[in-house]
C-alpha cells in the first residue's frame, strides 16, 4: 500500500517542536515502511514529561513521502499515550488516508467483557477442570451407548434408515482393503512368535512344538489383538475423521433437521461393517500367522509341511477358533464404538477433527487392551 | 482455463489497472473462482499467461513467484482462518514470517488490523468461537497484514447480512481510497458490484469466454450483449 507520492526519500523521521506552551507539534517525514520497524515513542514520552503544560498534540505530515501500517502503528502508540495523559490529539495535519484509517480503527470500540486475557488459571483449578471434563465424558459415553442400542433395535425391527450401498462401500473399505496391511503385520507377528519360541524349544529338541505355539498363540490371542490394533489405527481413526468432518460441515445437523437419525444413517452401517468384517479378518490373520510359523519351521528348523500341518491340527480345535473370533468381534464393536463416538463428539474446527481422530485411536486401543485382559481371565476361569 | 480436457473459459484477455476495484462476475459455474486461483498463483492456467507489471507469473522462477505472492492479500470465501490459532495469531503469522518486527510491534499491528475490521478485543478468540461474518472480517485483517499491493476477495458478501455486507463494501472502498490498494473481487452480488466496482470482466458459462468488460455501472445500461444487461438488471433486459 502506498501513498500517492510513490517515491520514498529516506527512512521515517520524527521531530518534536512546541509552537506554544500547551501544544506539541509532531513533524513526520520520509518513507514509512514496516521493513524498517516502528519508531520508538520514548522521545514523545520525554517531551510530555518535561513539559507538563502540554494539552494538545498536533501533527504535520506534509513531508511524508510513503507510508504503510508502520505509520498507523506509530500514531496509535502516540494517540494511546496522549489520551492516557488527558491530552487531545488533532489529526488535521495527517494525510487524508491516514486520518480515515485511524477513524475506521476507532469506529468500533474494543469489545469489553470478552472474558479473555484474564491471566493464567491456577494449577489446582486446571486439574479440577480437566478432571471434571473427563468425568463429563462418562455420561456422554453412556448416552451414546444407549443411542447405539436403540439404533440397533431399530435395525433389528427393520426400521433403521440407511442406504445399503453405503454399508457395502464401508464393508469394502473395512474388509478387503485392509487385507494387505493385515497380511503384512500378521505374517511378521507370526514370524516373531515362531522365532522366539523356536530358539527356546530347540534347547530341548522340541522344535516341532513351534506349530502348537504359533497356532494357539495366533488363534487365541495375537490374530485378534493385532487385527484389532491395525483396525483401531486404520478404521477407527477413519470413522472419527469422517464423522468429525461431517460435524464441521454441518452435514450431521442436516440429517437431524431432515428427521433422519445420524445414528441410523452413519453410525449403524459403520458398526455393522466392522462387526461383520472383524471375525473374517481375525480368521485371515490367524491363517497368515500360521503360514509365517510354517515358513520359519521349514527354512530354519527343517520341519516338513505335512508334519507342521499335522501338529497344528492336533493342537487346535474349534474352541480355540471360537475364543479368537469372539475376541476379534468384541474388538471390532469397541473400535467402531470409539471411532463413531469421537467423531460424533467432534467440535467444529480442523483442530477438533485432529483431536477426535487421536482420541478415537487412543480410546480404541485402551478398550481393546482392557477387553483382552478381561476376556482372557474369563475364558481361563471357564476353562476354554 | 481447463480441468483436464474440460475447458471452462478460453480467450480471456483483460487488464487490471493500479487502484482499480476490479470485479470478476458471471453466473454460477462460469469459472470465476478458478480464474481467481490462476491470478493468485494457486493453479496454473492450461494456456496463456498472467502478468504482474511486466513479470509473467507462471513463467517466473519459484523465488520470483514468492516475491510477487508477498504483495498479494487474499480473502477466501469462508475466511479460511487457521482453526488452531487465535485471531491474533492468524494475523501475526505472516508478519512474523516476513518482517523483522519484534513480538511487541507485531502485537500492536495485529490489534490495529483487527480494529480496522471492527474486531478490537477479539484477539484471543479462536475462529470457531466467532460468527461467520466475524471470521470473514478476521480473514480480511489477515489478508491486510503485510500491506499488500493487491487484495483479492472471493465472494466477500456471501453469507453476510445486508448491513455487514454494506459495511464490508465500505471497508473495501476505504482501503482503496486510503491505501491506494488494487482490489480484485469475485462476486455476483449486484449491490456490491455497482457500489464498489469501477472495472470488471463478465464470464459467460455458455460461450465459455468473457463477453463484456469495463465499468459495471456503464455495462448495466450500455452493454450491447443482452445477457450482460439481463444479469446486471436481475433478469430484466
Amino acid at each position: 500500500m502506498k501513498a500517492p507520492e510513490d517515491t520514498a526519500s529516506g527512512q521515517a523521521r520524527v521531530r518534536y517542536t512546541q509552537p506554544s506552551a500547551d501544544c506539541l507539534l509532531i513533524r513526520l517525514a520520509g518513507g514509512w515502511s514496516l521493513k524498517d520497524g516502528i519508531p520508538s515513542i520514548d522521545e514523545f514520552n520525554q517531551q510530555i514529561t518535561a513539559q507538563p503544560l502540554i494539552r494538545q498534540i498536533r501533527f504535520d505530515g506534509r513531508d511524508i513521502t510513503q507510508w504503510d501500517t508502520s505509520l498507523l502503528a506509530f500514531l496509535t502508540r502516540i494517540i494511546g499515550q496522549a489520551r492516557q495523559q488527558g491530552m487531545t490529539p488533532d489529526f488535521e495535519g495527517l494525510p487524508e488516508g491516514v486520518r480515515r484509517l485511524l477513524e475506521l480503527a476507532a469506529a468500533v470500540p474494543p469489545q469489553p467483557d470478552t472474558g479473555r486475557g484474564a491471566g493464567h488459571t491456577a494449577l489446582l483449578a486446571q486439574i479440577g477442570t480437566t478432571t471434571l471434563r473427563y468425568l463429563q465424558g462418562a455420561p456422554e459415553m453412556a448416552r451414546f451407548l444407549g443411542e447405539v442400542v436403540q439404533s440397533f433395535g431399530r435395525l433389528l425391527r427393520g426400521k433403521a434408515q440407511f442406504r445399503r450401498a453405503d454399508l457395502m462401500l464401508i464393508i469394502q473399505d473395512v474388509g478387503p482393503q485392509a487385507l494387505p496391511i493385515v497380511s503384512l503385520i500378521s505374517f511378521l507377528v507370526g514370524l516373531i512368535v515362531a522365532y522366539m519360541g523356536a530358539v527356546q524349544l530347540a534347547q530341548f529338541g522340541a522344535q516341532i512344538y513351534i506349530a502348537n505355539l504359533v497356532g494357539i498363540g495366533m488363534v487365541r490371542e495375537m490374530g485378534a489383538l493385532m487385527t484389532g490394533i491395525i483396525m483401531a489405527g486404520r478404521t477407527g481413526a477413519s470413522f472419527a475423521a469422517q464423522l468429525g468432518t461431517m460435524q464441521v460441515n454441518e452435514e450431521i445437523d442436516a440429517f437431524r433437521t431432515l428427521g433422519i437419525s445420524p445414528m441410523d444413517f452413519l453410525v449403524m452401517p459403520r458398526m455393522l461393517a466392522l462387526i461383520l468384517m472383524m471375525p473374517l479378518l481375525t480368521l485371515y490373520s490367524d491363517l497368515v500367522g500360521m503360514l509365517a510359523g510354517l515358513f520359519v519351521a521349514q527354512t530354519a528348523f527343517d520341519i516338513g509341511t505335512f508334519e507342521y500341518y499335522h501338529q497344528t491340527v492336533h493342537a487346535l480345535d474349534l474352541r480355540q477358533f471360537a475364543v479368537g473370533i469372539s475376541k476379534g468381534t468384541t474388538y471390532g464393536i469397541l473400535i467402531a464404538f470409539a471411532g463413531c463416538l469421537r467423531g460424533m463428539q467432534c467440535g467444529r474446527s480442523a483442530q477438533a477433527v485432529g483431536q477426535a481422530t487421536t482420541s478415537a485411536v487412543v480410546t480404541s486401543i485402551l478398550f481393546i487392551v482392557i477387553a483382552a485382559s478381561l476376556l482372557t481371565i474369563i475364558y481361563q476361569q471357564l476353562g476354554i | 482455463m481447463a480441468y483436464g480436457d474440460f475447458v471452462i473459459q478460453h480467450d480471456l484477455n483483460f487488464t487490471v489497472r493500479r487502484g482499480d476495484i476490479f470485479i470478476i462476475m458471471g453466473g454460477s459455474g462460469c469459472g470465476k473462482s478458478t480464474l481467481l486461483r490462476h491470478l493468485i498463483g494457486l493453479k496454473s492456467p492450461a494456456k496463456g499467461q498472467v502478468y504482474f507489471d511486466d513479470l509473467s507469473f507462471w513463467e517466473a522462477g519459484p523465488e520470483e513467484q514468492e516475491t510477487v505472492k508477498r504483495s498479494f492479500g487474499m480473502l477466501f470465501q469462508s475466511g479460511a482462518l487457521w482453526s488452531s490459532l487465535t485471531l491474533a495469531e492468524n494475523v501475526a503469522l505472516p508478519l512474523g514470517e516476513y518482517t523483522g518486527l519484534s513480538p511487541v510491534e507485531i502485537s500492536e499491528i495485529v490489534s490495529l488490523k483487527l480494529a480496522l475490521v471492527g474486531l478490537a478485543g477479539f484477539e484471543e478468540f479462536y475462529p470457531s468461537e466467532i460468527s461467520g461474518g466475524m471470521q470473514k472480517r478476521a480473514g480480511l485483517a489477515r489478508a491486510m497484514a503485510l500491506d499488500p499491493d493487491i487484495l483479492f476477495f472471493d465472494e466477500p458478501s456471501a453469507g453476510l447480512d445486508p448491513i455487514s455486507s454494506r459495511r464490508l463494501d465500505e471497508l473495501i472502498l476505504e482501503l482503496r481510497e486510503s491505501l491506494g490498494a488494487t482490489i480484485v473481487v469475485v462476486t455476483h452480488e449486484l449491490a456490491s458490484i455497482f457500489t464498489i466496482g469501477n472495472n470488471s470482466v463478465f464470464l459467460d458459462p455458455e460461450t465459455r469466454t468473457m463477453i463484456a468488460s469495463g465499468d459495471p455501472n456503464l455495462l448495466r445500461k450500455e452493454c450491447p450483449d443482452p445477457k450482460v444487461r439481463s444479469f446486471l438488471n436481475r433478469g430484466e433486459p
